[in-house]
């Protein structure tokens, strides 16, 4: 399926699941705009697609950062135009390794939902107005199974993830019968820089390839029906040796 | 009427003013009852600009203080600007020293950003245009990490960028805020949707609405451009089919899409620039009516809603919402002018409204006049193509 023009913007696009997200929508023709809070990686994210003949540019900013917002927007719409795609991928686990919540800082909390649920909230806010009144739009946020399940020491980045998911069927609800939908994907255990900062001696050959779980979300966001609006859908890719 | 000195804690919590000139009645009410004035089968065309960070302090080759107000995008790096001398929003534009004599080809250097005086406008030696030193990215990068919003002294602080956004801003073409399209919440829009009321945009530059100069502010609005995408055109005709009124949010829209239909004998999809003027006489081909902030006998908006309504009209509307304590400007009360907006004779004959029906009409019978207004400028003999926008090297 080709998304030839359309605009995209992905938070966390210098390595992982975003990195992979960018790749697999310019490679299908998307406008592609990456946002993360270092020039050199996400640099390299951006020749990575163009030198594969795809559009890209980067964005260097915070999601945590209030006064970041009108600033990722307008810069992504003046690159290439009122977006079509926001994908809320970037996240933080907080201080690794994870610790106890009785032995977590309360400042480490607050980070953790600053970047994890307001500010996609705000990046949303900022860009899904230009969605409804266009008619169309695709917000996917990125969750994870710590937002279901209570693992011990995932308590802040748990929390923040079961309140975007709380927040995404809220907004699916406003958003109902307006053209634009949210919907929110679990990608599973990646062979990703993240995964390996939460659980360094997990076995890279039982994580997925973050491209191929990439190739599948953007199939989600080309299908209304696959993906409709405020569903949960939960990713779930071949480990990196079958890829 | 005295400004409103910041933005409401409440995006909609803002009075209005409803001119109905069709039924020579005026209503004060609030900005949330928009709907229940709207009827189904009418258009809402917005803005949908964003308002860019447009204000760049710096200083010149000899290190003298100098402001520059970004007011159009000429191409790539090319910016088209008004330069003001030493100080800040905080002094009323009119007050600002004259900024230092800068010759063409001078540069001009803003914290993180430099710019070359590439050519200076013949309107005033204030007006010129930008070439900065980097393009793409790295200079939207740039004009967001070191310019600030346009804001004027009637403002108590400081604005930041979320302050003079619209719900539903895309991309950055504005250099002031389409303040007239501020006050409109989701809750309203969404409220107007259910009601049977459509919304549509168009996207206008719109520049700057004071610098202080009395040549370019005789000269103001200048050329801006606009973009008119398709599925705006097929609702407006389905408008006009369904006998519904087509309600543009601010001039900015007005200016667009009357601009557009005059570039080619009916409105268009299409990008253009225009020049064009609204005032008294001004004979509408597309818009019925506005939603625009509250403004003074004497301003220059004023006399644009004269477009709209008759002057004793307008005038008794001035009365009334200084009567009442309106607050004027981009964070203040707001106005609506459309017939029939207070019921009564919406399909009724003409007469009311002095020229409401050839304007509803469409036709070709007022070229005359419509060229005029678009040209005339002081100085300048009416009907004849301005020259704003003429820029020596």
């Amino acid at each position: 399926m080709t998304m030839h023009g359309t605009a995209a913007l992905i938070t966390g696009g210098s390595f992982g699941l975003g990195r992979a997200l960018g790749a697999a929508l310019a490679a299908r023709g998307a406008r592609v705009v990456l946002v993360a809070r270092h020039a050199p990686g996400l640099d390299e994210a951006v020749r990575a697609i163009r030198r594969r003949g795809g559009e890209a540019h980067a964005i260097v900013a915070d999601v945590a950062d209030k006064d970041a917002t009108y600033a990722i927007a307008g810069q992504a719409a003046a690159l290439v135009g009122p977006l079509d795609i926001l994908i809320n991928n970037a996240s933080t686990l907080g201080p690794v390794p994870l610790r106890l919540l009785l032995d977590t800082d309360c400042e480490d909390v607050e980070q953790v939902l600053a970047v994890n649920v307001v500010g996609p909230f705000r990046l949303s806010k900022a860009i899904v107005g230009s969605m409804l009144l266009r008619g169309h739009g695709v917000i996917v946020n990125v969750t994870s199974d710590a937002a279901t399940e209570p693992y011990e020491r995932w308590g802040a980045y748990g929390a923040s993830k079961a309140a975007l998911e709380q927040l995404g069927r809220i907004w699916a609800a406003e958003l109902e019968g307006t053209g634009v939908r949210l919907f929110t994907v679990d990608p599973g255990e990646m062979n990703t820089r993240m995964h390996a900062d939460a659980i360094p001696d997990a076995d890279p050959a039982t994580l997925a390839d973050p491209a191929y779980v990439a190739e599948r979300i953007v199939d989600l966001i080309g299908d209304a029906r696959s993906a409709p609006n405020g569903a949960r859908v939960a990713v779930r890719g071949r480990p990196e040796v079958a890829a | 009427m005295t400004p409103a000195r910041t933005f409401p804690a409440r995006r909609d919590g803002v009075r209005l003013l409803v001119v109905d000139p069709q039924a020579a009645a005026l209503r004060s009410t609030h900005m949330a009852d928009l709907p229940a004035l709207l009827a189904p089968g009418d258009l809402l065309v917005v803005n949908d600009a964003a308002t860019l960070p447009a204000s760049l302090q710096g200083r010149d080759e000899d290190g003298h203080a100098v402001e520059a107000r970004l007011l159009a995008h000429v191409a790539d790096n090319r910016f088209r600007a008004v330069l003001l001398g030493a100080g800040d929003w905080r002094q009323r534009t009119e007050d600002r020293p004259p900024p230092p004599a800068i010759a063409p080809g001078q540069m001009l250097h803003f914290c993180g950003l430099s710019a070359r005086v590439a050519a200076r406008s013949q309107l005033s030696a204030r007006m010129v245009d930008l070439e900065f030193d980097v393009c793409g990215a790295a200079l939207w990068a740039a004009l967001y990490r070191e310019a600030r919003p346009v804001q004027y002294s009637y403002v108590a602080d400081a604005l930041p960028l979320w302050a003079v956004q619209t719900v539903y801003a895309a991309r950055p073409w504005a250099f002031e805020m389409p303040s007239a399209g501020r006050p409109l919440s989701w809750e309203i829009l969404l409220a107007m949707r259910r009601r049977g009321v459509g919304w549509a945009a168009v996207t206008h530059a719109a520049g700057l609405s004071a610098v202080g100069d009395a040549e370019i502010d005789a000269a103001l609005p200048l050329a801006e451009r606009f973009e008119i995408p398709p599925a705006t055109v097929d609702a407006v005709a389905a408008t006009r089919r369904g006998g519904g009124r087509v309600i543009a949010v601010g001039t900015t829209v007005v200016r667009a899409l009357e601009g557009a239909f005059e570039c080619w004998g009916a409105l268009r999809a299409s990008a253009g620039e225009t020049a064009l003027r609204l005032g008294p006489g001004y004979r509408r081909r597309v818009v019925d009516g506005l939603l625009t902030g509250v403004h003074e006998p004497g301003e220059s908006h004023f006399a644009l809603l004269g477009a709209f309504a008759p002057p004793l009209l307008l005038a008794a509307a001035a009365t009334q919402a200084s009567r009442e304590g309106y607050r004027t400007h981009e964070f203040g009360d707001a106005m609506l002018v459309v017939p029939g907006a207070l019921g009564g004779l919406r399909a009724a004959s003409p007469g009311t409204a002095g020229d409401w029906p050839a304007a509803r009409e469409g036709t070709a019978l007022h070229t005359v006049q419509f060229a005029q207004h678009r040209f005339a400028e002081p100085g300048q003999r009416a009907g004849r193509p301005r020259s704003q926008g003429t820029l020596r090297a």
